[in-house]
């Protein structure tokens, strides 16, 4: 299957679903879900309450393997590999929920990151030998150097549940982009943000996929998805409804019907 | 002076206090000797030796702070490793494996069997934990309170090869390869060959210069890649695994480091003892221990290193003197006649010694109540506990702002 797919990963295609499904018991969260992301693109992933966008991201990162299908990470296979490995192969995500090591500096949290890239072995950290040293300090500066990236570098010893709320947010994308991901997962990134933080949000996102990182993102508000994204999948009860441009989309009976529509009577 | 020390009794979020309580545990450390001697009067033995013990208690603790405090792992059953430390020992170091099946005895040398006994407990935490650490909180406190029980049961059972209740007796004396002689024990300067080691001293400053090692080590742990990931874990487990930890991986590798430091005190306390029986390893110690770790507080070495020396003077000095210094407290204050038994009265030595153990319980209910999160807390723990009740984070913010 992976030789099969592997030219497709050059045709810039990161991650590619085929006939993903998971069910929980009688219920199918998500139903036989294909779609592409490319290489480059901002790919939104839309949807109403319940309609399994977190269910698909769990599945993509190991958290909860899909039921059935198969979820291809440039050209390689990663249904069912475990969550630890899918961020080492360079998938990071963060969550819809914040979960930061509260009670661990914002460094250490980005620190945490950095673990999957770090070589110091039990040995080398016991005696704290010169590699150790050497590789401690370049991982700091690099942490610093991501937190300066985000905008919350004057956090950066505060322990991660004293940060404002938008901190946090950014601190947990921070953490992501530290296990240097090629593909970056942001589960409802601009959740209970100001209009001016959207902006701002809209703003790091331009500059995450400027540094080579395809971003891949769930998104309630319609505005930042069709301000940032190059293509839309609608997710409604599980299913695929539309999958197009944000002007297709837009345009889409079934959408606006199942999502919009609802949004306006809302 | 009193302000500062306040401060920091406090846990103020911006005063570390554990640099001051590592110098004041190397000083009392280097002075405990002389203390000694002055107290009892230039016969120290009794009192080093019962140092030497503390020490044994002082290494638990540290291992055991690996797995409960910093990886967050409720280990019930930790003195299993002590045990098989400590049989590693009785095996490879006396005449016992002669009235074995095996039939030949090996003598292998003390400071190799301490290495040796470390990788042994290191495989079994290996063994315990590779099947059990997918269980969470209780459930892997209830394995490793089975674990805890099998082990000494199986020491006691398997007689053919441990001769059950009655232990290994007659252990081979320990023996260093170069020792420094001097005034302390009587002698001119000079190094000794082949030093036998019966002095309590010896025992106490080798003890020292084991528990100076495994705090620089793991302090250094702590600071490192794998004390961030199992600060991780501790933290939110799901998070650390997708954000690249293999949680699996982590967590073994703290058990097996904990299960080592066991192994490791496990084979001083056989070879200072000379004698190993499977009723010095129950339940009491793994709780004891897991007591002093909390108590002194969760995650910070120096914390659990002065709850381990406080757990241990109240357990195997304050108690055992309770009845005698009750009676003798009876008599000072002119109150003789409690010291008789009379009727249900059973006299106050005696009623002292019935109430030991509520003694116990009191003081560790008043320390846990007076100090939740432990003597010496890590700044998490103290943060976990005052969770939104105090200015913490003004000050952390403030600091933010300003530094």
């Amino acid at each position: 299957m992976t030789v099969t797919a592997a030219p497709a990963a050059t045709d810039g295609v990161v991650l590619r679903l085929n006939h993903v499904t998971k069910r929980f018991g009688g219920l199918v969260a998500v139903n036989d879900v294909s779609f592409d992301v490319r290489k480059g693109e901002v790919f939104a992933l839309i949807g109403p309450n319940g309609a399994g966008k977190t269910t698909l991201f769990n599945g993509v990162t190991g958290l909860i393997p899909p039921t059935s299908g198969s979820v291809l990470f440039e050209g390689r296979e990663i249904a069912g590999t475990k969550p630890f490995k899918v961020a080492e192969l360079g998938i990071a995500r963060t969550f819809q929920n914040i979960r930061l090591f509260e009670y661990m500096s914002a460094l250490e949290n980005i620190l945490v990151g950095e673990h999957c890239r770090m070589h110091a072995k039990l040995w080398d950290s016991l005696f704290k030998l010169p590699r150790e040293r050497r590789e401690e300090k370049e991982v700091t500066e690099r942490a610093m150097e991501l937190l300066r990236f985000v905008g919350i570098d004057r956090w950066a010893h505060s322990y991660a549940r004293n940060l404002p709320y938008g901190g946090q947010r950014r601190l947990e994308i921070a953490r992501a982009l530290a296990t240097q991901p090629r593909l970056l997962l942001l589960d409802e990134p601009a959740a209970g943000f100001t209009p001016q933080e959207k902006v701002e949000l809209m703003r790091l996102v331009g500059k995450i996929l400027a540094s080579g990182v395809t971003v891949f993102l769930i998104e309630h508000d319609m505005k930042v998805v069709m301000g940032i994204s190059k293509r839309i999948v609608v997710l409604d009860h599980g299913e695929m409804i539309a999958h197009g441009t944000p002007e297709e989309v837009r345009a889409n009976p079934r959408v606006i019907e199942a999502y919009l529509g609802k949004q306006q009577h809302g | 002076m009193i302000g500062w020390f306040r401060r920091v009794w406090e846990t103020d979020p911006r005063k570390d206090p554990n640099s001051v309580v590592y110098i004041a545990l190397g000083l009392f450390a280097l002075l405990f000797p002389i203390i000694a001697n002055v107290l009892s009067g230039g016969n120290p033995n009794f009192l080093l030796s019962v140092a030497g013990d503390a020490g044994v208690y002082l290494l638990l603790t540290l291992g055991l702070n690996v797995v409960v405090g910093m990886a967050g792992l409720l280990d019930l059953g930790y003195a299993a490793f002590f045990a098989i430390g400590a049989y590693t020992f009785a095996f490879i170091a006396s005449d016992h494996l002669q009235v074995t099946p095996l039939h030949t005895s090996l003598h292998v040398p003390f400071w190799i069997v301490l290495i040796v006994a470390l990788f042994v407990a290191a495989s079994f935490g290996v063994i315990l934990g590779a099947p059990t650490l997918r269980l969470r909180g209780d459930y892997l406190a209830i394995v490793t309170l089975g674990f805890g029980e099998i082990v000494p049961r199986v020491f006691r059972n398997a007689s053919v090869w441990t001769s059950g209740v009655n232990g290994i007796s007659a252990l081979d004396t320990p023996e260093l390869p170069v020792w420094i002689r001097g005034p302390w024990s009587g002698d001119p300067f000079g190094f000794v060959q082949n030093f036998k080691i019966f002095d309590p001293l010896a025992y106490y400053v080798i003890m020292v210069f084991l528990l100076v090692i495994c705090v620089v080590l793991v302090r250094n742990l702590q600071h490192s890649r794998m004390g961030r990931a199992w600060a991780a874990i501790r933290e939110d487990e799901v998070a650390a695994a997708a954000m690249g930890v293999n949680t699996v991986q982590a967590k073994l590798l703290a058990f097996a480091i904990g299960a080592a430091f066991s192994g490791f005190a496990g084979t001083f306390y056989g070879a200072k003892l000379s004698l190993v029986s499977p009723e010095n390893f129950g339940f009491s110690v793994s709780i004891t221990v897991l007591v002093m770790v909390v108590l002194g507080g969760m995650g910070n070495i120096p914390g659990v290193m002065a709850g381990s020396l406080l757990v241990y003077y109240v357990i195997f000095i304050l108690l055992p003197q309770l009845p005698d210094n009750a009676t003798s407290l009876a008599n000072a204050i002119g109150l003789s006649g409690l010291t008789q038994s009379s009727g249900d009265w059973p006299g106050i030595g005696e009623m002292a010694a019935r109430l030991k153990f509520l003694v116990f319980g009191l003081i560790l209910v008043v320390v846990m109540l007076v100090r939740p999160q432990g003597l010496i807390p890590s700044r998490e723990r103290q943060q976990e506990l005052t969770k939104g009740t105090r200015d913490d984070t003004i000050i952390e913010d403030v600091q933010a702002e300003t530094g």
